[in-house]
């Protein structure tokens, strides 16, 4: 049984569809969490040293990791695959076709953007925060408390081009979602002529949830910055 | 009505193809797209020039023989129709129109726009079918079907087998072909026996003879000339992870 | 020397005739099957069906087919249904109905045995096509569906939405499939067969052309069954596929089998017409349309130049002024006259002067007073997807604008000239399907031509091949390397060579459509001795033209379809002549042969049982020579001829 997941179109599809599934859930709690920051200081860092370097979190953060790195290496390996199957000569003429979304087509783009995104996301508060702790310091470079995550969201936002930085994140994170979700679902086999427009509706409303919610992080803690700064 | 015609050019499988123009004159808008192309050829003879070969054969839409990806869609601009049922009024006057191949790994050209097409057939052979010998069935009517099921069967029953999808498919996947067959049977009591087998069989068929996998953009479900439903897909998927997972 | 035809029709009763004569025959054994190879030339219904059912007994199986795909066969484009008397509607359907409507609708010109036999498997070809997954109509209550067709007072119609054919094939494409699974049949797709081989009076094989490589290839086998269709493409226009051919029965002609009937042709009237000269073929519209459609063409001729001028519309016309000619011609049955009467009516009007398109070859089928009276939502449910293919070939909109509506070549009853046992009259040489002369006299009923092909690859030919193969037990692998396997090769390269070193001016297409005029002008709908007469001289001229004249480029050693069309054409010449002479010699007028010299006063066609109850056989005697016709007469032991009546 476990072969049909590495060598059979849809059990590599099984495994995007799962891996991309126990993504979406993972940033839709990362969502929610960032929300505490923007009432809370001491209710987020509460979270973020429940989530430190403790063994349930190490433990999480390494099959988060497995998760990220299989669903990538996938996603290039199908894109290999799917080229390969195209063949050497490509269309002269290609006309977008109607009812099809733009991201649909763009999924690996638009992955490598996402991923992008963490990587610069990874440097700005995880090697700042969970890795400072794993190796045993208490500060990281910037002064902060490693577990002080709400002290590294305001610093990173107060500076514009990083805010533009996450919301470009973002968007590239709604168009991948916006298929990804209902995708998922049809590769499982869930999926019908009557549960379409639903399922699209539902991947519509929660990835726009999901991407406004860390928009309203990013952008609150930027006007933040403004007024704290002016009343400094 | 005039136009501009790029066709893809290519002697056979070995050799290498280009485009070449052919303007073309005083076309009626009555007239269908491959008789278009028989004009064309038959002006080309007259020159001492190969004609271009192309698929086709019946021209109703319903054998499957035609191909053709014209201004970047498979079977042309117009929605649910093949290549042979569409007419010149779809084009406006003094056009230039771009026609090529099938694109794809798993349809090699033969010549100029014939693709070989015989791994559809491969895939069929490897489980498209009931297991029943002549003669030895039961009355027609003694297996009751209800009539949505026949409907929903016969919907996925409707393909043609022209290739379209895993030609218009970003990622020369074969899956809605592949999906038709198996959701026809997979809704008939009379398929349902060996629906699993089946669904194993062919989809490692249609893997083995390298076309892609599918990502769900749904390209092959709009420019199908029979409009079969992705949700077949699903049926298909459906199918074939719960006789994995039944291994 | 004429031929000694043997129809081998089993004494006794009507209905016991085919028990009995299965039981006669002898069998194969299973062991003794697999040193056994059969050839089987063409994928439609019949061809898949046969070869399927040869596999499955484990005989070695080679199918041949010009497609790329054996599922691609033009089987595929029937619309309508399968006939079967199951009486599932209570109706008083049975074996018999069928049988005597099916004899009937030929205009008594079929075998008594062999459409019985045909009525009696009927049956079987819903069990099995519904045990293979063909998704037939349902009712609520889960069973099959029926509708009701032509010439039939019973509901006995099987379909599967407007495209029975196709599902019926891909039901018998899906049994192929298994069995070149299991590997007892072998494909051989893109491949044209170009001759038959016969050695010691008995078939041996084939020479087919790979038409993606030109290759010759010869193939040995210890019988050859011929499932390659009609030849209506004989008149460049009609509503079969491009690639129908009549050469590979041909071929088997020129080897020595009797062709019969060539001029049993059926034209279907409810065609859209001819838009200019360079139309590739014509498109069927549903036969169902007449019954809430009306046909008229203008009763003034100024009417019929304002139309074509553009100046006037249809719906313009006052009613006053509109000649509903069918229900002036034939008040009982008004629109609803048979296939030929109705076709021959729309002839009559455009002949005079009366046709409405541009090409004065048309006449309207109107839907204004079924609209007015049913409202445009009924109609819409009825033949919605019919008026929507209409409007995209011809863009007018038929909720308007009457349709426009002309006769088109349809089948060809006429064929290769079998026995019960569907052997022609060279021994291991079999033809089934509409490629033999088949079940249907002079006139086949709708839903009739499914239903034969797959009667006689599922249920008959298994059965009386073994009778024939029973003898060859003892006998080896075929081989290839005899002489009369190098004539043939030879002839069939001689023949390319001789085609491709014309190098002349005219193209393959422009020869056959004027093949095309001359055979639908003299020997199509109407047709007169004079007429005939000249028929056989034009075409002799055009073969001669085409033979001195024709421009065939590219080479034999590679994908070429103008080759392709040319080698069909040169068999398409002499086959026209054949059906021209059949049709000169038949002083009758019957089922789809209308002779206008043999009509009733109310201008009928008129039988002559006295002298023409037989099927003419004719015999190749060479390239220039007049071929000799034999007699099959028709003995009519159990039902009773009677003029064809369908006005009362």
């Amino acid at each position: 049984m476990g072969t049909f997941l590495t060598n059979s179109s849809i059990g590599r599809k099984l495994v995007m569809s799962i891996t991309g599934a126990f993504l979406v859930l993972f940033i839709t709690f990362h969502m929610a969490m960032n929300l505490v920051a923007l009432i809370s200081t001491e209710g987020y860092n509460m979270i973020c040293e429940f989530l430190g370097a403790n063994w349930y979190a190490l433990v999480a953060t390494v099959i988060l990791a497995a998760g990220v790195v299989v669903h990538f290496v996938y996603a290039f390996i199908l894109t290999f695959q799917n080229r390969k199957a195209r063949g050497n000569v490509r269309y002269a003429v290609t006309s977008g076709h109607k009812g099809v979304d733009w991201a649909s087509q763009n999924m690996l783009v638009l992955g490598i953007i996402v991923i992008g995104g963490l990587a610069i996301h990874m440097i700005h508060f995880w090697s700042k925060m969970q890795l400072q702790e794993i190796m045993g310091n208490h500060e990281n470079a910037l002064g902060y408390a490693v577990t002080d995550g709400s002290a590294l969201i305001a610093y990173t936002f107060s500076n514009p081009i990083n805010v533009i930085v996450y919301l470009v994140w973002f968007a590239a994170l709604w168009f991948h979602l916006s298929h990804g979700i209902w995708s998922m679902f049809q590769s499982l086999g869930w999926a019908n002529q009557t549960w379409y427009p639903r399922l699209k509706c539902l991947a519509t409303a929660w990835t726009t949830l999901i991407v406004l919610g860390f928009a309203a992080v990013a952008i609150g803690f930027y006007i933040k910055s403004l007024g704290c700064c002016a009343g400094c | 009505m005039n136009f501009t015609l790029k066709i893809w050019r290519q002697k056979d499988a070995k050799s290498a193809g280009k485009f070449v123009e052919y303007p073309i004159k005083n076309i009626s808008p009555d007239t269908s797209f491959l008789e278009m192309l028989d004009i064309l050829n038959n002006e080309l003879i007259q020159k001492g020039e190969e004609p271009v070969a192309f698929d086709h054969d019946c021209r109703e839409g319903i054998c499957g023989m035609c191909s053709l990806h014209i201004n970047g869609h498979a079977h042309g601009p117009s929605q649910a129709v093949t290549t042979c049922q569409m007419y010149m009024r779809k084009f406006k006057d003094g056009d230039t129109i771009t026609i090529e191949p099938w694109r794809s790994a798993a349809f090699p050209v033969i010549r100029d726009l014939v693709v070989n097409r015989g791994a559809y057939d491969q895939i069929l052979q490897a489980g498209g079918f009931v297991s029943v010998r002549t003669n030895s069935v039961p009355d027609g009517n003694a297996i009751p079907i209800p009539k949505a099921d026949a409907d929903e069967s016969m919907d996925a029953a409707a393909c043609i087998g022209c290739g379209a999808c895993a030609a218009t498919c970003k990622n020369g996947s074969a899956m809605l072909f592949v999906a038709a067959r198996v959701s026809s049977l997979a809704k008939l009591p009379q398929g349902r026996v060996e629906g699993a087998r089946r669904a194993k069989a062919m989809v490692a068929k249609m893997d083995e003879l390298g076309f892609g996998n599918c990502t769900n953009t749904g390209a092959c479900e709009a420019e199908c000339p029979k409009a079969i439903s992705i949700a077949h897909i699903a049926r298909l998927n459906r199918e074939f992870l719960s006789a994995k997972l039944k291994d | 020397m004429a031929f000694k035809l043997d129809s081998k029709i089993p004494a006794g009763e009507l209905a016991q005739k085919w028990s009995n004569h299965k039981a006669a025959i002898k069998v194969v054994s299973p062991a003794n099957k697999r040193k056994l190879d059969i050839i089987v030339v063409g994928t439609g219904l019949g061809g898949a069906s046969a070869a399927a059912s040869l596999g499955e007994l484990g005989y070695n199986v080679k199918i041949f087919c010009i497609q790329d795909s054996p599922r691609r066969a033009h089987s595929i484009a029937a619309h309508g249904g399968n006939n079967a008397a199951k009486n599932y509607r209570n109706d008083n359907d049975s074996v018999y109905r069928l049988f005597y409507d099916t004899i009937k609708g030929g205009d008594y010109r079929a075998r008594e045995a062999n459409v019985y036999r045909l009525a009696e498997v009927s049956n079987l070809i819903i069990d099995q096509c519904v045990a293979q997954g063909v998704p037939f109509a349902r009712e609520y209550g889960g069973l099959l569906d029926n509708r009701s067709f032509g010439g039939a007072q019973v509901s006995r119609t099987f379909y599967a939405r407007g495209q029975t054919g196709q599902q019926l094939l891909l039901g018998a494409y899906s049994v192929l499939n298994k069995e070149i699974a299991a590997g007892t049949v072998k494909s051989y797709p893109r491949h044209e067969m170009l001759d038959v081989v016969v050695e010691d009076g008995e078939a041996k094989g084939i020479i087919a052309r790979n038409l993606v490589t030109g290759e010759i290839e010869r193939h040995g086998a210890h019988a050859v069954v011929i499932a390659t269709g009609g030849y209506g493409n004989v008149f460049f226009l009609s509503t079969n596929a491009m690639g129908s051919n009549g050469s590979a029965a041909f071929q088997c002609y020129r080897k020595g089998a009797g062709f019969a009937n060539p001029c049993f042709t059926q034209i279907h009237p409810t065609c859209i017409p001819v838009h200019g000269t360079q139309q590739s073929k014509l498109t069927l519209m549903s036969e169902s349309l007449r019954n809430d459609g009306r046909i008229w063409v203008p009763k003034k001729i100024e009417d019929v130049e304002a139309l074509r001028k553009g100046t006037k519309k249809p719906s313009d016309i006052a009613e006053a002024d509109r000649d509903y000619y069918l229900e002036r011609r034939y008040p009982a049955f008004g629109n609803l006259v048979p296939r030929d009467v109705a076709s021959r009516a729309a002839k009559e009007r455009c002949d005079a002067g009366f046709g409405v398109n541009e090409t004065g070859l048309a006449v309207f089928l109107d839907f204004k007073t079924a609209i007015e009276r049913l409202g445009k939502d009924i109609i819409k449910q009825r033949y919605g997807n019919l008026f929507d293919m209409y409007e995209e070939i011809t863009d007018v909109n038929p909720y308007e604008e009457p349709m426009m509506i002309f006769p088109a070549v349809h089948y060809t009853m006429g064929g290769i000239w079998v026995d019960y046992n569907l052997m022609t009259t060279i021994p291991g040489l079999y033809a089934i399907g509409e490629a033999n002369f088949s079940d249907h006299g002079a006139n086949r009923l709708g839903a009739s031509a499914l239903m034969q092909g797959l009667a006689d690859g599922y249920f008959v030919l298994p059965y009386t091949i073994g009778d024939y193969l029973s003898k060859k037990i003892q006998a080896p692998k075929v081989s290839t390397d005899t002489p009369a396997f190098d004539k043939a090769e030879k002839d069939v390269k001689d023949k390319i060579a001789k085609l491709l070193s014309i190098k002349g001016k005219q193209t393959v297409d422009d020869l056959h459509k004027r093949l095309g005029h001359i055979m639908w002008e003299y020997v199509g709908m109407a047709r007169t001795k004079d007429g005939l007469e000249k028929a056989i001289v034009e075409i002799q001229k055009l073969r001669k033209e085409f033979w001195a004249d024709v421009r065939i480029p590219g080479g034999d050693k590679e994908f070429n379809v103008e080759l392709e069309k040319a080698l069909r054409l040169v068999d398409f010449l002499e086959l026209g002549e054949l059906m021209a002479r059949d049709a000169l010699l038949r002083e009758e007028s019957c089922g789809g042969h209308f002779r206008t010299e043999h009509q009733t006063e109310e201008g009928e066609a008129k039988r002559d049982d006295e002298k023409f109850a037989f099927a003419a056989v004719w015999e190749y005697k060479g390239e220039d020579a007049e071929p000799e016709m034999t007699k099959e007469v028709l003995d009519y032991e159990f039902v009773h001829r009677a003029q064809r009546n369908y006005k009362d």
